[in-house]
């Protein structure tokens, strides 16, 4: 097992690499500066501002620079908001981020997983069905349909919640973004439980647990429910990218001051470093739980151990 | 038609769900096309006396109007054009490169399969959206780079399935037949290869098409997409949560039309799936 770890780590390494050097050049092959659109400056203030962000050096000295202060873990001075660094936009924003999606994914998660076992144990009944209308309704239409509708019905016309802002820690603000956010994965979880599930009853093994006489909540549990678990896990990963894209949408809507909304400001600013940044830290993350899903997936099946 | 086709024909036309899909499509579509000539209103003309005006049907703005005072009616209707064309153009981009992608990866097979099986791992390990918004940056927002940002973030599971079935196909006597009969590797991967991919390709065409519609809204919402004057679903919504208190319709009319799109899609989507009875690579 730590073996299986050390060479998916290995592997990943230099992915990661890959991506920092193809993004960091675009960057700077980029048509125009990132002063252009400064107004009217004289040349010698033009070359000051070049030369105190490196601009006068040679790419490769720059490249070498930028790595090197990505290992500190300083990812630049932002262009646009001229007092900050992109890693001090990035500690701002990222635990309110985090505590939004997180709660998503665990909604995700625990509604998603019931809902698809529900469903496939009413096989071919009206229950069944409604679910997986309900699911494909949920993977269709978009956060950014969801939370204003949602917003409209439960803000604006029954006062129950507050349409947009964020309170540390208030529930009520939490509620309308979280449910926006959580309900693409979930219903995407809850179709492949109830798939994944189906095959799993049909197998032979749950035929002898029924047979022996254990009731259903065992057979479920102690049975059935790991190896159904295995393509939820394998989902896992875009369900976390689904969450983070979904994260920039429900973020401006609702006014959350998370990185999601640094991304969507930075990226019609072109504030070259901030997205730079985060598509490396987004990058990052994501590589990083691929790694951990692929453990977790090496613990739901055995056979995958063992090497081929 | 052969009689595989005609037999998904009939599985799909058995499927309530997916029928009923179809024909709210077709409306969408013939609305979209058709709609206009009924419409006194063009998409562009500001009505100074009906600014942010309900929808009613006295002052021929069906669905109201916006802040400017255009109608909101033909604005959806251009708005949803313009996604439906940008979907599909976009999807035809990344049809062609994953089935020629996943025809010669299977087909050739050994290392460079692995080759080109590992990059897709990597690519579809990553956040495509937030390199597309990166590129947004880097090169101005252009319709043209839209197109082929978008284009290229949807081929990988399309190049994924069409390899799963070009390694079956690799081992069918015919494919032997036409080695033996000296024709080249390009001449079999475009003749025998590709035209036997055509069941599985439709099935993940109809699929690719909302999610690509999805993406494009979700950039113009965000305002990196379509640009002013022109709008698509996405801008109209977008422009319609920020008027959402005063006038509602400005957000449940586009909103309305963009979720029953992309609902209709998915549903008829999976049910040419069921129908073609394709299996996830």
């Amino acid at each position: 097992m730590t073996r299986f770890f050390f060479t998916r780590l290995a592997g990943a390494i230099p992915t990661l690499f890959i991506i920092i050097t193809i993004t960091f050049f675009l960057m700077r092959a980029a048509p125009g500066g990132p002063f252009d659109q400064e107004q009217s400056v004289s040349p010698q203030v033009r070359a000051n501002l070049e030369s105190a962000y490196g601009f006068d050096q040679p790419v490769y000295v720059q490249y070498g620079r930028y790595l090197k202060s990505l290992l500190r873990g300083d990812f630049g001075p932002s262009f646009k908001y001229k007092d900050f660094t992109v890693t001090e936009l990035i500690g701002q924003g990222f635990p309110v981020t985090l505590q939004l999606g997180a709660i998503a994914m665990t909604m995700a998660l625990l509604i998603g997983i019931p809902l698809g076992t529900f469903a496939a144990l009413r096989h071919n009944t009206p229950a069944d069905y409604l679910t997986m209308s309900l699911a494909v309704a949920g993977i269709a239409i978009p956060s950014f349909v969801v939370l204003p509708f949602l917003g409209l019905l439960l803000g604006v016309y029954l006062h129950w919640l507050p349409v947009s802002g964020w309170e540390p820690g208030s529930i009520r603000h939490l509620a309308l973004p979280v449910v926006a956010l959580c309900l693409p994965p979930l219903a995407y979880i809850a179709r492949l439980t109830r798939g994944s599930m189906l095959e799993v009853l049909r197998s032979h093994y749950i035929r002898t647990a029924f047979a022996k006489g254990l009731p259903l909540r065992t057979v479920i549990w102690r049975h059935a429910l790991r190896p159904a678990l295995t393509p939820v896990a394998s989902y896992l990963v875009p369900a976390v990218a689904s969450i983070m894209t979904g994260s920039l949408v429900v973020e401006t809507i609702a006014g959350i001051p998370g990185i999601g909304r640094y991304l969507v400001q930075g990226a019609i600013n072109r504030d070259y470093t901030l997205v730079l940044g985060m598509v490396i830290i987004y990058s990052a993350l994501l590589i990083g739980l691929g790694i951990l899903v692929d453990l977790l997936y090496a613990w739901l099946d055995p056979r995958v151990r063992q090497p081929s | 038609m052969n009689a595989y086709a005609q037999d998904a024909a009939r599985r799909l036309r058995s499927n309530p769900a997916a029928v009923a899909a179809g024909f709210v499509m077709a409306a969408i579509v013939l609305l979209t096309l058709f709609g206009p000539l009924f419409n006194p209103n063009d998409a562009q003309t500001l009505d100074w006396l009906h600014l942010a005006a309900r929808p009613a049907l006295t002052n021929a703005h069906w669905f109201g109007t916006d802040r400017l005072g255009r109608d909101l009616f033909a604005r959806t209707l251009a708005g949803t054009r313009v996604s439906i064309a940008v979907g599909l153009v976009a999807s035809l981009i990344s049809i062609a490169v994953g089935v020629t992608y996943g025809a010669v990866s299977g087909y050739v097979g050994g290392r460079t399969d692995h080759f080109m099986m590992r990059l897709i791992e990597i690519l579809s390990g990553l956040p495509l959206i937030f390199f597309v918004i990166f590129l947004t940056v880097i090169f101005g927002r252009s319709q043209s780079l839209l197109f082929i940002s978008i284009g290229a973030v949807g081929w990988l599971t399309m190049a994924r399935i069409v390899r799963g079935q070009a390694l079956s196909i690799r081992r069918q006597d015919y494919i032997a037949a036409a080695i033996v009969s000296g024709a080249g590797t390009g001449r079999i991967i475009a003749k025998h290869v590709i035209p036997n991919l055509l069941g599985p390709v439709i099935v993940y065409a109809t699929l690719t098409i909302p999610q690509i519609i999805l993406f494009e809204s979700f950039l113009s919402f965000l305002g990196l997409g379509i640009q002013e004057p022109g709008a698509s679903l996405g801008t109209l919504i977008s422009e319609g949560v920020g008027e959402m208190e005063a006038a509602p319709w400005m957000l449940l009319v586009p909103g309305g039309f963009l979720a029953a799109l992309l609902l209709c899609l998915n549903i008829f989507g999976d049910g040419m799936r069921d129908a073609l009875d394709v299996k996830e690579g």
